[in-house]
This record gives structure tokens, C-alpha cells and sequence, in this order.
């Protein structure tokens, strides 16, 4: 691995060395290093697309980490990867994709991750997506993540892109059985021409499941963000969204919740604000010592934290 | 240290700061004066939070009437306001890092000193799970982290309950030992005012009187006369300025 891919690899996945535990390293379209343990097998899949990760049941406080680098311009991949957690796990999976292009070409990456998590297990998650690069080709990433929750699992997602993604489209989708729980935390911020779009789709299925799905999202320079949160509840469920954003210059941000309940059980919220940085928190942060590029820059990163 | 001269601020077609001219030298200033008088709108003058319609503010011999904020800030000015502001994300300890100039986790004595268990607030966030009188602590402590020549308090009481208003008189009574630089304060609690050196009285937006405290305290009949420990309680009439 060169320089340019160990950093990549700390950015995406906050690796400096090899993770311990399992782990799949893609760089190129090429698996770079892969490691399976005792309760964590890693395959490829038949159609050479992806990567087939088994848990399983009982595996507790193991991590899995499965982070994506492409740094030649003009690489294009469609990757699968499916994750099947058995029951009573309780799992961190970290996955990220960073794309650096210097070249003249588009690169993509259209990540699909697909989590059957079964019964009363655990599995955090953390995706981080990030581009950089001085060519003219794009950085483009699109993930989709299926999530399916059995009775009593609980997936909590922390994703984010903050910086150098031209072009993305994310979908989330989930199903939670009875007593499952979603937690997602999503945090995007674009800047220049660069546009975002995000559909989060969640079904209640089950009694007793529970959604909180909290997006915030920056937009700076030119850029647009289209964000929808569609949640519907069908049977006795809590569902919450609260969709947070900030923004700035030309910026545009497109929120729209969407909620439907089929059962009188199921009690849904969703909330969304979008505004410019409150003048009163940039004055707070200059009593400091802050000047005003530094107090925005605090803001942010603290509200995308 | 400070010298505002001839100060006016108008807005909204209204004079609220009216030709304010004062000297200020001793190390513990209290402002009062009623609602609405312009008590905030000076010491935002001073902070240069507001630009007065006319007027200069010299600060040890520099006129910074132009200077922003932050450089004020960065000459040794601190600011606690009246209503403190939420931040999204941002924690306590992130603020008063900043504030310090200096990584606070491990420091716990700015927020004991306002009465705060570290432990409990350093990760908390700055947003609307703070209660109104945490915020005011808060804010308090980050002030008085900062230090400096000059801290600008804007009625640090209110807000504060009964339980915790002895403890915060203690802060000031402290801080006025402690510090170096000068403390001007916007109160209206006679504890404050007692352990001013000066008081300047503020009536529509001009200075009505500035003198020895204890002197302003007997000519304005601000000793503590009902049930209420604001200096403009009435007898038996409690008041909630
Ligand atoms: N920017 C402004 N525009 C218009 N009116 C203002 C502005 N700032 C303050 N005021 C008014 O000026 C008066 C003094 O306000 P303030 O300084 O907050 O008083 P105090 O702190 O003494 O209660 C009030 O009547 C207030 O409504
Ligand atoms: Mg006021």
C-alpha cells in the first residue's frame, strides 16, 4: 500500500495499521488484504462483485472493517456486500469509501450493502465517505443500504460524507421486526457544484420497533441537497425524524418528511429546519477569540459532528 | 482602563444610549438601572457587538470603537450575555476550551466554581437539554475562564435559583479577588451591588448617576426591602426583574 492509500485508509476508516479482528481491504476493485476470524468469515461472492460477511450467533465485541479506496482515475465499480449477523451478537462493522482523483476521468463507487441482523443482536455501524483529488474527473459515489431487523435487534448507524464527493445518491432502506430499533445518525456536507441526494425509507413492522433517524446536512458554495425521510409506521411503533440543516452562500436544501401510519398504534414525528448559521452564535464564538471564518468553521463542525 | 465618549446608539427611530460619556478605572463596576434603560446595549458597545451611532470606546489609550469583536476579545475582553446562546453538536467542554485557550477535560475548577460537576457537564451538549440556569453557569464559567483585563457580565443572576444565588455571589466575590484585570457587571441584586466599588445608574439611556456603591445604595433607597433580593423590590412585594 502507497502513501496516498494509507492515507485514504486513515481518513475513511481511522486506520493507521492493519484492524484487528476481521477485516477486507478493496483498493482498485481488488481485495488488498482480508482477514477472517473464529466467528467472522469473509467470502467472496461467486460473481466476483463483492464480499459476503457471516457473523456468527453469540459473536460479541468483534469488529469487522471493510473500508473501499479507489485512487485510479477512471475506476467504476458496482460492489454487493452482504452481511448476514446471527442472533445475540453484539458487532461494530465499519465500512468507508474514499475515492482520490487526480486524473482527468470519472471514478465511482456504488456500494450496496445489504444487513440481516438476527434476533436481539447489536450491530453498530460506521460509514464514512470522502474524496479528494485535483483532476477534472468526478468523485462519484452512490451506496445503498438494506437493513433488516429481526425481533429484538437494534442497528445503529453513524454515516456521513464531509468533504469532495461531486455527485452521490444514498439510499437507506430499513424493515424492522417486532421490538427492533434503528438509530441512524447522517451527516453530509457539500460544497461548490456538487449535489447530494438521500432517500431514508423506514418500515415499522413489528410491535414495539423503533426508528430515530437524525440527518443533518451543510450546503455551501453552488451545491444542492434533495433529503427525504419517508417513515411508515404499521403497527403499534415510535418513529422520530428530525432533518437539520444549515445553509450557506448559494446553497439549496430540499427536505421532505413523509410519514404514513396504517396502524392507530403507531405514532410518528417528524421535524425539519433548514436556516442560515444564527448570527448570535457567530458574535458568541468572537467574544472568544474566533474570527468570523473560524466561529462558522466551529459551528459546523460541531453541528455535523 | 476604559473611557467611553460621548456614546449615542439610535435605532428603530428611538435614541436608546443618549450621549454617554464615562471613565471607568475601579475594578469592580456594577450597572442597574430599570428595564429597558440600555444597560445591554452598552456593554454590547463596549464588546463591539453594537456599533453606537456616534461615539468612541478607548481601552487602555487605544480607541477600538472600529476594532470587531474577536479583536476586542483578543485584547483581554470577555462577554457573559444576558440570554446564552445554544449550539447545536457543540459541547461544554469545546466552548470553554476555547475559552481557555487550553484543552479543559482535565481541568474541572471553571465549573465547580459555578456550582457544576464536571464530570456531569464537560460532554454535554450546548443546545435545549440545558436548562435556563445551567446555561447562565455555563456562560459565567467561560468568562471567567477567559480572564482578561476586562469581563463584561450581563445579569449573571437571572435565571439563577435561590439555592445556588449564594454560591454565585461567592463566584463574583472570588473573582473579583482572584483576577487581575476589571469586572463590569449588569445587576440588579443588592449583594452584587454591595460589593461594587462604583455603581453607574442608567434612566433612559443616560447616565443618571455614577458614584461610590454604597453611597448610590442609600440615595437611591436600594437596600433590600421585601421579600425580594432585587435592589428595586418594593416591601413584602416580591419582583421578578
Ligand atoms: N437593535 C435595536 N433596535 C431597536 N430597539 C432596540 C434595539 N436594541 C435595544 N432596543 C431597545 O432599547 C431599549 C434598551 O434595551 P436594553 O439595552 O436591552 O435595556 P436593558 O438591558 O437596560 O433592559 C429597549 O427599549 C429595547 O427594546
Ligand atoms: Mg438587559
Amino acid at each position: 500500500m502507497d502513501e496516498l492509500e494509507k492515507r485514504m485508509l486513515k481518513e475513511v476508516a481511522e486506520l493507521d495499521s492493519l484492524p484487528v479482528g476481521a477485516f477486507n481491504i478493496r483498493s482498485n476493485g481488488a481485495s488488498e488484504a482480508r482477514n477472517s476470524t473464529a466467528n467472522i468469515q469473509i467470502e467472496s461472492r461467486e460473481s466476483g462483485d463483492g464480499i459476503n460477511v457471516y457473523f456468527k450467533d453469540g459473536t460479541k465485541n468483534e469488529s469487522c472493517h471493510i473500508p473501499v479506496i479507489i485512487s485510479k482515475t477512471g475506476h467504476k465499480e458496482c460492489v454487493y456486500n452482504d452481511f448476514f449477523v446471527g442472533s445475540d451478537c453484539d458487532v461494530v462493522i465499519v465500512a468507508g469509501c474514499g475515492i482520490s482523483n487526480c486524473g482527468g476521468h470519472d471514478s465511482q463507487h456504488d456500494g450496496i450493502h445489504t444487513f440481516h441482523i438476527g434476533k436481539n443482536s447489536k450491530v453498530k455501524y460506521i460509514e464514512k465517505h470522502y474524496g479528494e483529488g485535483t483532476g477534472t474527473g468526478k468523485r462519484l459515489m452512490n451506496p445503498t443500504t438494506v437493513v433488516y431487523l429481526e425481533e429484538g435487534a437494534t442497528m445503529d448507524m453513524d454515516t456521513s460524507q464531509i468533504a469532495g464527493i461531486n455527485d452521490t445518491y444514498r439510499i437507506t432502506k430499513a424493515e424492522l421486526g417486532a421490538n427492533a430499533t434503528l438509530i441512524m445518525h447522517d451527516k453530509i456536507l457539500t460544497n461548490f457544484d456538487q449535489t447530494a441526494k438521500a432517500e431514508i425509507t423506514v418500515d415499522l413492522n413489528g410491535d414495539g420497533s423503533v426508528c430515530d433517524i437524525v440527518s443533518r446536512g451543510v450546503a455551501k458554495g453552488e451545491s444542492e441537497q434533495d433529503v427525504i425521510i419517508d417513515i411508515s409506521g404499521n403497527a403499534r411503533c415510535k418513529g422520530h425524524a428530525e432533518c437539520d440543516s444549515i445553509i450557506m452562500d448559494k446553497g439549496v436544501i430540499v427536505a421532505t418528511p413523509k410519514l404514513k401510519a396504517t396502524c392507530v398504534d403507531a405514532s410518528l414525528i417528524h421535524e425539519a429546519a433548514i436556516g442560515k448559521i444564527a448570527g448570535e452564535q457567530i458574535t458568541k464564538l468572537m467574544t472568544l477569540g474566533l474570527n468570523e471564518q473560524e466561529a462558522e468553521q466551529k459551528i459546523i463542525e460541531g453541528f455535523l459532528r | 482602563m476604559l473611557e467611553l465618549q460621548n456614546i449615542s446608539f439610535h435605532a428603530d427611530d428611538k435614541d436608546i444610549l443618549k450621549d454617554i460619556s464615562l471613565k471607568i478605572d475601579d475594578k469592580f463596576v456594577a450597572i442597574t438601572g430599570p428595564n429597558g434603560s440600555g444597560k445591554s446595549t452598552l456593554l454590547k458597545v463596549i464588546m463591539g457587538i453594537i456599533t453606537p451611532t456616534s461615539g468612541k470606546v478607548i481601552f487602555d489609550g487605544q480607541d477600538i470603537t472600529d476594532l470587531p469583536v474577536n479583536e476586542r476579545a483578543n485584547l483581554g475582553m470577555s462577554f457573559a450575555f444576558q440570554q446564552p446562546v445554544r449550539f447545536k453538536g457543540l459541547k461544554v467542554k469545546d466552548l470553554l476550551s476555547i475559552a481557555a485557550g487550553k484543552d479543559v477535560s482535565k481541568d474541572c475548577s471553571y465549573l465547580r466554581s459555578v456550582g457544576l460537576c464536571p464530570r456531569d457537564y464537560l460532554n454535554r451538549e450546548i443546545n435545549d437539554t440545558l436548562s435556563g440556569g445551567e446555561m447562565k453557569r455555563i456562560e459565567i464559567a467561560m468568562a471567567a475562564a477567559r480572564g482578561g483585563k476586562l469581563s463584561l457580565f450581563d445579569e449573571p443572576e437571572a435565571g439563577i435559583d435561590l439555592w445556588s444565588f449564594q454560591s454565585l455571589i461567592e463566584v463574583f466575590e472570588n473573582l473579583r479577588n482572584i483576577t487581575n484585570g476589571n469586572i463590569l457587571i449588569i445587576s440588579h441584586q443588592e449583594r452584587i451591588l454591595e460589593i461594587a466599588d462604583k455603581i453607574i445608574y442608567l434612566k433612559d439611556g443616560m447616565v443618571d448617576r455614577y458614584d461610590e456603591s454604597a453611597k448610590i445604595m442609600d440615595d437611591l433607597n436600594m437596600r433590600r426591602r421585601g421579600g425580594c433580593d432585587c435592589a428595586y423590590g418594593q416591601k413584602g412585594v416580591s419582583c421578578n426583574g
